[in-house]
C-alpha cells in the first residue's frame, strides 16, 4: 500500500498528474476517491475487495479535466480500458495506467499495448454460484430462460445503476433518452424492462468485457452482468475474438462485411 | 367523495390556429363542456398544461386575457415530441388543457402606474396576456410603452396585433430586428432588444417594467434598466423551466427553494435576487 | 392511545384473521439474497433477522408506474376514462420500521401541497401500517438525527415492540388501527407494564438538524458539493429506495388511438431531470444535482412544507454502488 501511496503522491506532487483516480476505504466496503493534492494519497487502497470498475470515469470530461490524469485499475478495469482505447475514447498520452500485482508490486503501463500483454495471462471467470446460474440458464429452454428473466425484471425499478457503472455505457444520449420516438418505454414494468435490458445487452454485444459492474451496482440484486456475460460468450466465436480481450474485428452491432451470413432473414 | 384529478386535463377544441411565424403557431381554445367554460377563470400571467393525446404535455403560458371571455389562447414554438404533436393538429381536433397554475402579474398593485414591456422572440406569447389585460383596462395606466424585437421580420409573432398596437394613440410600440434580420422595407428599429431598450429610455418614475425573453436578452436588459434608474421591485419578468406536473409535486422546476409552478412563474428582480442565478 | 400486550399465539391469530379479512398484506420476504416488501399470505413467510429492507414501502402509496387516465382518440374527438379511487385495495403494511412510518410524513405533504393528489390520497386511505419498533440498528442508520427514533410512532397505526418471550407490546395509535386490532380483539391482553424503552436498539445522535439546515442555508457556493459528489454515477438508486424521494415523470403510454398517461419515479439526479427543450439545463453537472438533492431533504422542504425529506432510515447509502453515505456526508457539513 504504502509504495502506491508514495507514488501516487510523487505524481501529483511533481505535476506529473493533476488527479489521481484509485480506492480509499468505505463504510463497508472499498470506494472510488479522487485525489487532486499530494496528501489525499495517502488514502489511497488497493485490494481483492476493491470491486468498483474505476474506467467508468475515465469517459466523464467534467471528472477528467485537461490534464493528464492516473488511474489504480484492476483487472476487470485494464480490459475496460482497452476496450475503450479500441473505441477512441481515451487519449492514451493523458492516461497513467497504475496497477498492483499479486506480489503487491505498483507496476505502470508504459502504454496500453503493455496492457494488453499483461492482462493477457489472467483469464476471466465466474465466482462459483454465478457459473452455476450460467450453467443453470444453459440448460433451460428458450421459454424457461424468457420465465427466469422476466421475473428478475419484475424487480428492477429503472434506476439505470447498471448503465451508471458501466465503462462502456458512455453515450452521451441513451436510448432510453431518446423520445422521438421513444423506443423504451421509460416507467418500471416487468415488459418495459425487459426491453430496457434486452437493448442494453444488444448494445453491449462484442463490447462488454465481462467486469460484473453493472450486477454488482444494482440496488435489487438482479445478476444483469450474467445476461451481458452470456451474450459475450454467445457472440465470440461467432465474430472471432476472445471474451475479455478487446475486441479488435470492430463493434458487433455496427461493422459489417459483403460475405456476412444472412439466413436469420426468414 | 368525488375530487376532482389534477392530472386529467379539460377538453377543448382547436378552434382557430394562426401560423405566425416559422414553427410558432397560435391556438384559440374552446371548452367542449359548457360547464367548465363557464366555471373557468384565470389571471394574467398564469401557465397551462397542454396535452396532445398520444404525445403529452408541454407547459405554455396562457396567451390571451381574462378579460376577454369564451376561450384561451396559447402559442407555441415547433421544439419537441408535444410540440409537434401539437403542431399536426387540425383546427377542430381536441386537445387537453390543465391550468390555471401559477401566480400572476401583480396588475392591482400596478395601477395608476405606467409600464413598459420589454420581450424578445418567442417571449412575447407570455406577456400579450398583460399588455392586453391592461390594454383592455387602458384608463388603470398611465404609459404604456411595449418595445419587442426579434431575430428577424419574419420571426416577430401576433403580426396583426402588433399593428394594432403601433396605430393606438396610447400606446408607444417600439419594434426591432437583429441586424441582418431586417427587410428592404422595415420601418422600425435594427438593434438588439437591451440597446434599443436603452435608445427608447423609460422613464423609472413611478414605472414598472416587465421583461421576458431568452436569458441572454434578460442577461443584458436588466444592466440597462438598472443604469435607467428602476429598482428590482420595479422590475418584473415571467421564468421558463423545465415543468411536468404544474402542481408542484414532480419536483422538477424547484429552483432554489421555490418552485417556478407556484412561487412563479411571474418573479419581481427582487426575489430573482434571492435564489441562485445557475438554477434557471 | 391504548396500549395492550400480545402473546406469540395471538400474534399468530391476529395476522391470520388480517388475511382472512381480505386484505392485502405486505411484509419483509427474505428472497433472493435481499429482504423486500412482498404479498404474504402467512406469518412463517415474514423474515425474521435483518436490519432494513432494501426498498422502502412506498410504491403502496406512491406506485413506481400508475396510471393517471386512459384515452380513446376518434375522428378529431377524445374519450377520457379517469382514475377510479373504487378500484385501490384495503392494504396492511406489516412489519415496516419507523422510519418507513415516519416517511409517510413527507410524501402526505407533497401530494396535498395545495392542489390535493387523488390517486395518493385513495391509496393512503386504504392503507394500515402495523409498525415493528427496531431493536438492532445498523451503522447506516440515522433515525435519532432527524427527529426519529427506533420506537418512534409517528405515522404508524399500531406499534408493535417485540419482547423476549415471542410475544408484543402494542400501542394502538389510530382508529384505522383500532379497526384493524378489532380484527382479532380477543388476542390482545391486557398491558404488562413491560418498558419498551429497553427493547429499543441504540442509535446515538450523529448531528443536529436544526444546525444542518442554519448550515445550508448558506452552503449554496460551497465546494462541498463537488467534492463529496465526484464518485456518483447519477443513477437512481437512491431515490428510488428512499421512503420520501417523490419526484415522478409524466408519461403517455400511447398505442395508436388508445393510450394511458403514467406517473412514473423519477431522480433529481439524473442528468435529463432539469433540460429544458431548448438544450439548456440549469443542473449540467452531477455536483449540480447532489447538491439539490441534500438541499431539498434539509433545508427546501423543511422551509416549504415544515417537514424534513429524510428519516434516516440509510437505505440510500446501503443501495449506493459508489457508497455515497448521507450520513457520512450530513455530518461533515456538520462539522464545517
Amino acid at each position: 500500500m504504502d509504495k502506491l501511496r508514495q507514488r501516487a503522491a510523487a505524481l501529483l506532487a511533481d505535476g506529473t498528474v493533476t488527479l489521481v483516480i484509485g480506492y480509499e476505504e468505505g463504510t463497508s466496503k472499498p470506494r472510488p476517491i479522487f485525489c487532486h493534492k499530494a496528501e489525499e494519497a495517502g488514502k489511497l487502497i488497493y485490494s481483492s475487495q476493491c470491486i468498483n470498475n474505476l474506467a467508468v470515469y475515465l469517459t466523464k470530461k467534467e471528472l477528467m479535466g485537461t490534464g493528464k490524469v492516473a488511474i489504480t485499475a484492476t483487472i476487470p478495469a485494464l480490459r475496460s480500458i482497452l476496450q475503450l482505447s479500441v473505441e477512441n475514447q481515451l487519449n492514451e498520452e493523458n492516461l497513467l495506467v497504475i496497477t498492483v500485482t499479486d506480489k503487491e508490486e505498483v507496476k505502470e503501463f508504459a502504454n496500453f499495448a503493455e496492457i494488453e500483454a499483461y492482462i493477457a495471462d489472467f483469464q476471466l471467470k465466474l465466482e462459483g454460484k454465478e457459473q452455476e446460474i450460467i450453467d443453470k440458464l444453459e440448460g433451460m429452454s428458450r421459454e424457461e430462460r424468457f420465465k427466469f428473466w422476466m421475473e428478475e425484471m419484475s424487480h428492477c425499478f429503472k434506476c439505470y445503476a447498471c448503465r451508471a457503472a458501466c465503462p462502456l455505457c458512455y453515450c452521451t444520449k441513451c436510448i432510453v433518452e431518446e423520445n422521438r420516438p421513444q423506443w423504451i418505454n421509460p416507467w418500471a414494468a416487468p415488459l418495459a424492462n425487459m426491453e430496457w435490458q434486452i437493448n442494453r445487452a444488444m448494445h453491449m454485444a462484442g463490447r462488454c468485457t465481462g467486469c460484473g459492474a453493472c450486477g454488482d451496482a444494482c440496488p435489487v440484486g438482479i445478476p444483469i452482468h450474467l445476461l451481458t456475460r452470456k451474450m459475450m460468450e454467445d457472440l465470440a466465436p461467432e465474430f472471432g475474438f476472445t471474451p475479455g480481450q478487446p475486441s479488435k474485428n470492430g463493434n458487433a452491432l455496427s461493422t459489417w462485411k459483403a460475405d456476412d451470413k444472412e439466413n436469420f432473414i426468414r | 367523495m368525488s375530487e376532482q384529478n389534477i392530472y386529467l386535463p379539460y377538453l377543448m377544441t382547436i378552434d382557430k390556429i394562426t401560423n405566425e411565424a416559422p414553427g410558432v403557431k397560435t391556438f384559440k381554445l374552446k371548452f367542449q363542456n359548457e360547464e367548465e367554460a363557464n366555471a373557468f377563470n384565470f389571471k394574467a400571467g398564469q401557465f397551462g398544461e397542454y396535452s396532445a393525446f398520444g404525445e403529452g404535455e408541454s407547459t405554455f403560458c396562457i396567451a390571451s386575457a381574462p378579460t376577454r371571455k369564451g376561450y384561451i389562447e396559447c402559442t407555441f414554438r415547433e421544439t419537441g415530441k408535444v410540440t409537434s404533436g401539437l403542431a399536426s393538429l387540425e383546427e377542430g381536433s381536441t386537445m387537453g388543457f390543465r391550468g390555471p397554475f401559477g401566480n400572476t402579474f401583480p396588475m392591482d398593485e400596478w395601477k395608476g402606474k405606467s409600464l413598459v414591456f420589454i420581450a424578445g422572440g418567442i417571449a412575447l406569447p407570455p406577456m400579450r396576456c398583460v399588455i392586453q389585460n391592461a390594454l383592455d383596462l387602458r384608463e388603470n395606466f398611465k404609459d404604456i410603452t411595449i418595445v419587442y424585437g426579434a431575430k428577424s421580420v419574419n420571426d416577430l409573432v401576433y403580426k396583426d396585433e402588433l399593428k394594432e398596437w403601433a396605430d393606438r394613440p396610447d400606446v408607444n410600440l417600439v419594434t426591432t430586428v437583429d441586424p441582418g434580420g431586417e427587410t428592404p422595407d422595415w420601418k422600425g428599429e435594427i438593434g438588439f432588444v437591451p440597446s434599443v431598450v436603452e435608445k427608447v429610455a423609460p422613464s423609472p418614475e413611478n414605472t414598472i417594467a416587465i421583461v421576458c425573453g431568452p436569458p441572454i436578452m434578460i442577461k443584458f436588459t436588466f444592466p440597462v434598466l438598472e443604469k435607467l434608474g428602476f429598482k428590482d421591485d420595479q422590475i418584473y419578468t415571467t421564468l421558463e423551466n423545465r415543468m411536468k406536473c404544474g402542481v408542484g409535486k414532480c419536483g422538477r422546476c424547484n429552483v432554489g427553494k421555490l418552485y417556478v409552478c407556484k412561487d412563479g412563474p411571474v418573479f419581481s428582480k427582487e426575489q430573482l435576487n434571492d435564489i441562485p442565478a445557475e438554477e434557471y | 392511545m391504548e396500549t395492550k400486550y400480545i402473546s406469540k399465539n395471538g400474534l399468530n391469530e391476529w395476522f391470520s384473521q388480517i388475511v382472512k379479512s381480505g386484505k392485502r398484506v405486505y411484509a419483509p420476504v427474505e428472497e433472493r439474497g435481499k429482504v423486500e416488501f412482498k404479498k404474504v399470505q402467512a406469518l412463517s413467510e415474514v423474515a425474521e433477522e435483518y436490519i432494513q429492507t432494501t426498498q422502502s414501502i412506498k410504491s403502496a402509496v406512491f406506485p413506481r408506474a400508475e396510471v393517471l387516465f386512459a384515452y380513446e382518440k376518434e375522428s378529431g374527438k377524445v374519450k377520457v376514462e379517469d382514475f377510479d379511487p373504487e378500484t385501490v385495495k384495503e392494504t396492511v403494511l406489516w412489519k415496516v420500521h419507523p422510519c418507513d412510518a415516519a416517511g409517510f410524513k413527507p410524501l402526505t405533504a407533497i401530494f396535498n401541497w395545495d392542489y390535493k393528489d387523488k390517486l395518493y390520497n385513495a391509496h393512503l386511505e386504504k392503507t394500515t401500517l402495523v409498525t415493528f419498533s427496531c431493536a438492532k440498528a445498523d451503522k447506516s442508520c440515522f433515525c435519532t438525527s432527524v427527529n426519529g427514533g427506533p420506537g418512534n410512532t409517528a405515522g404508524s397505526d399500531v406499534m408493535l415492540t417485540m419482547l423476549p418471550d415471542g410475544g408484543a407490546i402494542v400501542e394502538i395509535l389510530t382508529p384505522k388501527g383500532e379497526a384493524l386490532v378489532q380484527l382479532a380483539a380477543s388476542a390482545f391482553e391486557n398491558d404488562k407494564g413491560e418498558d419498551k424503552s429497553k427493547c429499543l436498539a441504540d442509535v446515538p445522535q450523529m448531528f443536529d438538524v436544526e444546525e444542518i439546515k442554519a448550515k445550508l442555508a448558506t452552503a449554496f457556493d460551497s465546494p462541498v458539493w463537488k467534492e463529496q459528489s465526484e464518485r456518483c454515477l447519477g443513477c437512481g438508486a437512491c431515490a428510488f429506495v428512499c421512503p420520501t424521494c417523490a419526484c415522478f415523470d409524466i408519461q403517455e403510454d400511447a398505442h395508436g388511438s388508445k393510450g394511458k398517461r403514467i406517473r412514473c419515479w423519477d431522480s433529481c439526479g439524473f442528468s435529463l431531470f432539469t433540460k429544458h427543450t431548448s438544450g439548456h439545463n440549469p443542473r449540467a453537472v452531477q455536483s449540480q444535482r447532489w447538491r439539490q438533492r441534500i438541499l431539498h431533504k434539509f433545508s427546501y422542504m423543511p422551509d416549504r412544507l415544515s417537514v424534513l425529506g429524510c428519516t434516516g432510515c440509510g437505505r440510500c447509502s446501503r443501495a449506493c454502488p459508489v457508497d455515497m453515505n448521507i450520513l457520512e456526508h450530513i455530518t461533515s457539513i456538520a462539522k464545517k
